[in-house]
């Protein structure tokens, strides 16, 4: 009970603080996405707000990751796809014939399950996008990675070891350290493909923590398929499920307080209170 | 950098608010895509440059050999005249001398293996025995000439270039190779295979011997096969241990001379005239190249046959 | 009883191994040893010129090593990048299929005996060779190098691709997801994380070169010479002799064992000897010692 009236109180922070100004940032239309023959996801219709965390859950294997990775065409790579349907970016679709993927991600920054940060320094690490662009200039490469680890919230923890290795971090201090790289390049949106799942509490915690300050200045896109987490994180929720015989379908998306208190549908109802999932 | 979004939402175009730095640093999307598409291109040539060397060198010879390769090329001794040399002797002299190594080589091979798989704790004298097989892999071919020389023709006071020593000293030249392609099918034998057969109450030896070898003995053979197509190709320790580049007769038994094919080859690249250039020495050479693709065939034919046999 | 018995037998056959390299290195030794009695070290290791069976004979062997290091470079010099390029398209850009195909395709260039590839050098590639450099002798170091480069490409590439393909995927999406394209993910992050494999197989290739020998016998003459490395002219389009070429010719005369001659087999085959083994334990080193973690 108390958890969903501090999300309320909290809901009205955020919208006296935004003037109550809701802006869709992405846009999706009638998605359906295949691999080869395979159709992942179904009919996908949602609007992400600029500035807010949107989570996405359900059960294991609904094509949550899929959808995640349309946003920034990372499915692409893997080969065999199709898609109908469109995802606007500011307006534009993604899918345009003269929008290059490779410019796309430098617009949507990834982090993933399994921290994956490079078996280079922390340093090099988190200037490794800027440099890969084209940046040169040392001191402005120095400047964007202290603010990049501050807006990580893991400076402390590492500016007086910014040339160890990554690998020497523990595994909370790899992940942001992961999104202090993704951060460094200025995306507009972060996706986050279950981040905290491979984490101890505390530094689960500290992710969680990061991701509200984060969100000041990102929009957010969460994959998680802890319920709590996206209860006690996200703005917005979108559930997500498949049947026997279809998969990647949403069933049910808006505020989280609403999601979480007054679900709509009978199976987002269910999953909520763990019938199954 | 963190640039706050403030402002007119209609101010936000597709494109992104950067900082400065970011956007003086510009887009080089574009130029590295082409820059990608240059590379791919050199990786693909590097890929085949050598597939498509070898091929037309490939083709080269075989279009000399025609003509040159006969029956009668077959089963004559070499001459000094193109048109009546034949590589006969040779041709017995490799299988003859092949066909030794593999009876020497397997025993030893693949009772090593045996032991670095079945009987060897995980200790240093194991390692030790390993690490020195894949040094001697890498010992270069010439060096085990000397060692032929030196111990075979000098110590023991064996003849120069016959069978037996060239046997010998190409055994040890291929030995680590079928230790090592032996240790790799003995260790592919599932360890439930072992402990059913001891459970059974068999003894490591008979365990050894009734599961272990019968699965095994596929790999085995495929690796001692490249390992035979090996030797049939070496010149270097055969040249060192003195056996004749070229001889008239096949040897007769274990203490005759010999020549080999690749000797023999390697004696007619000396030989400027257009019928051996063009002629004769193609047609060893093609003689050498068919029979090495039949001992290869037969491995691949080991490794189908008994991968499918696999539940 | 049996049971030991058979243990017993495996050991001694395990043991073998053991017993060649002590034969090897006794072998060189005993015969280098009588050799250095004869000539001293210091000629051996300083003289500029090598002739063991023409007067005045003179046990140099720095002609020798100038060959052997010159072939070998060149060599390397095609081999290490068509290698690793190679490597890099079977790991990061080809497909199952295709790559089912070529490996067994690029196996089959190392199974191509050297005296054939010599073979090759010497009757079809220099002739092609004449039409790009006219003053390149019908012995000399270009063509040998290119057939035993193909010959070796193989090794490089094959034990390279298995560095790069155990290189996790994650690391190359996390190069993605940051809006880098394939080829520099490829060069920033692949490579770097594979190299103790690709360095690994590079030592190897350049010690299979430097053992080669019956290519470099057959194209590549038997001129004992001292390389300027300056003239990459004269270096490569003119006949050297390498160590292993050297061995060859002394072999092939008519030299009794107690020659002097007979015993400079010896001195140069451990020279060989120790070349060898010292880039092998390197190579083994690098790629146990340094193989990279990524967790």
């Amino acid at each position: 009970m108390s958890d969903s009236r501090i999300a309320m109180e909290e809901e009205h922070t955020i919208e006296q603080r935004e003037g109550s100004e809701l802006e869709t940032i992405l846009k999706v239309s009638n998605l359906n996405f295949y691999y080869g023959d395979f159709r992942a996801l179904t009919d996908i219709g949602v609007d992400i707000y600029r500035n807010k965390i949107t989570a996405i859950i359900g059960p294991s294997g609904c094509g949550k990751s899929t959808f995640l990775r349309c946003f920034n065409r990372m499915n692409e790579l893997m080969g065999d796809t199709r898609h109908e349907g469109e995802i606007l970016l500011n307006g534009k679709n993604i899918y345009d014939s003269d929008i290059d993927p490779v410019r796309l991600r430098r617009n949507t920054g990834m982090v993933f399950q399994q921290p994956n940060p490079f078996p280079k320094s922390i340093m090099d690490n988190v200037t490794y996008g800027p440099r890969m662009y084209g940046l040169r200039n040392k001191q402005q490469l120095q400047d964007i990675a202290v603010e990049s680890l501050k807006g990580a919230a893991i400076w402390d923890e590492v500016k007086d070891r910014l040339y160890l290795s990554a690998l020497s971090l523990s595994g909370g201090q790899q992940q942001r350290l992961c999104i202090a790289r993704a951060i460094a390049v200025e995306p507009e949106i972060i996706l986050m493909d279950e981040p905290a799942s491979a984490l101890d509490p505390v530094a689960t915690m500290k992710i969680e923590d990061l991701m509200r300050t984060l969100a000041e200045n990102y929009t957010i896109i969460i994959v998680t398929h802890n319920m709590q987490q996206a209860a006690r994180v996200s703005d917005y929720t979108a559930f997500f499920m498949m049947d026997e015989h279809r998969s990647g379908m949403l069933v049910e998306f808006g505020k989280t307080d609403d999601i979480f208190t007054n679900p709509v549908d009978k199976r987002t109802e269910d999953y909520i209170t763990g019938r199954f999932g | 950098m963190i640039t706050k979004r403030a402002g007119n939402r209609r101010e936000r175009q597709a494109e992104v608010i950067k900082s400065t730095v970011l956007a003086n640093v510009g887009d080089n999307v574009q130029k590295e895509r082409v820059r990608g598409r240059i590379f791919t291109g050199f990786c693909i040539f590097a890929t085949f440059f050598g597939i498509v060397s070898l091929a037309s060198l490939l083709v080269y010879v075989f279009y000399d050999a025609v003509g040159w390769l006969d029956l009668q090329f077959l089963t004559s001794a070499p001459s000094r005249f193109a048109e009546k040399a034949g590589i006969y002797p040779m041709l017995i002299g490799s299988i003859f001398v092949v066909s030794l190594v593999a009876v020497f080589s397997l025993p030893l091979g693949v009772g090593a293996a045996i032991y670095l798989e079945e009987y060897a704790k995980d200790n240093v004298l194991r390692r030790l025995i390993e690490m020195n097989i894949s040094n001697l892999a890498g010992v270069p071919s010439i060096v085990y000439g000397l060692l032929g020389l030196g111990l075979f023709v000098s110590v023991l006071d064996m003849s120069h270039g016959i069978v037996i020593v060239g046997a010998f000293t190409l055994t040890l030249r291929v030995l680590p190779i079928v230790i090592v392609s032996s240790q790799e099918a003995v260790r592919a034998v599932p360890d439930s295979q072992r402990y059913g057969s001891l459970g059974l109450g068999s003894t490591k030896w008979q365990m050894i011997r009734s599961v272990v070898l019968p699965e095994a003995i596929p790999g085995i053979m495929t690796g001692m096969i490249l390992a035979l197509a090996n030797a049939m190709g070496e010149t270097a320790p055969l040249i060192m241990i003195g056996a004749a580049t070229s001889i008239f007769t096949a040897p007769k038994g274990l203490f005759s001379s010999f020549s080999a094919m690749p000797l023999q080859i390697f004696a007619w690249s000396d030989f400027p005239s257009e019928g051996f250039r063009h002629g004769v020495t193609p047609a060893a050479i093609v003689v050498l190249i068919i029979v090495l693709l039949f001992m290869n065939g037969i491995a691949i034919y080991i490794r189908q046959k008994f991968s499918n046999k696999k539940r | 009883m049996r049971e030991n018995a058979m243990g017993g037998v495996f050991f001694i056959c395990a043991v073998v191994s053991i017993i060649t390299t002590i034969g090897i290195v006794m072998v060189l030794l005993a015969e280098a040893v009588d050799f250095f009695r004869q000539v001293s070290i210091f000629q051996f290791i300083t003289g500029t010129r090598w002739s063991p069976t023409i007067k005045p004979t003179e046990f140099g062997v720095l002609p020798l090593v100038s060959g052997t290091l010159t072939f070998t470079f060149t060599t390397a010099l095609i081999a290490l990048p068509t290698g690793l390029l190679a490597a890099i398209y079977l790991s990061e850009y080809a497909n199952r299929r295709i790559r089912s195909i070529i490996k067994p395709l690029l196996e089959v260039l190392a199974g191509i005996p050297t005296v054939v590839y010599g073979y090759f050098a010497l009757v079809y590639i220099t002739p092609v060779l004449r039409n790009v450099f006219p003053s390149i002798r019908t012995f000399n170091v270009l063509s040998a190098s290119i057939v035993v480069a193909i010959m070796i490409i193989p090794t490089i590439a094959s034990i390279s691709e298995d560095s790069m393909r155990a290189v996790p995927r994650s690391l190359r999406e996390a190069g993605f997801g940051l809006g880098v394209g394939k080829l520099k993910v490829t060069i920033t992050i692949v490579v770097p994380a594979a190299l103790s494999g690709i360095v690994s197989s590079f030592i190897l290739g350049i010690s299979r070169a430097i053992g080669e020998t019956m290519a470099v016998t057959i194209a590549g003459g038997n001129l004992s010479r001292i390389v300027n490395p300056l003239n990459p002219a004269s270096a490569l389009l003119e006949p050297v002799q390498t160590m292993t070429a050297a061995m060859v010719e002394i072999g092939m005369s008519d030299i009794t064992g107690d020659s002097v001659a007979y015993r400079s087999l010896f001195a140069v085959g451990l020279t060989l000897f120790f070349m060898t083994l010292l880039l092998n334990v390197v190579s083994q080193y690098i790629k146990t010692r340094y193989r990279e973690k990524y967790q």
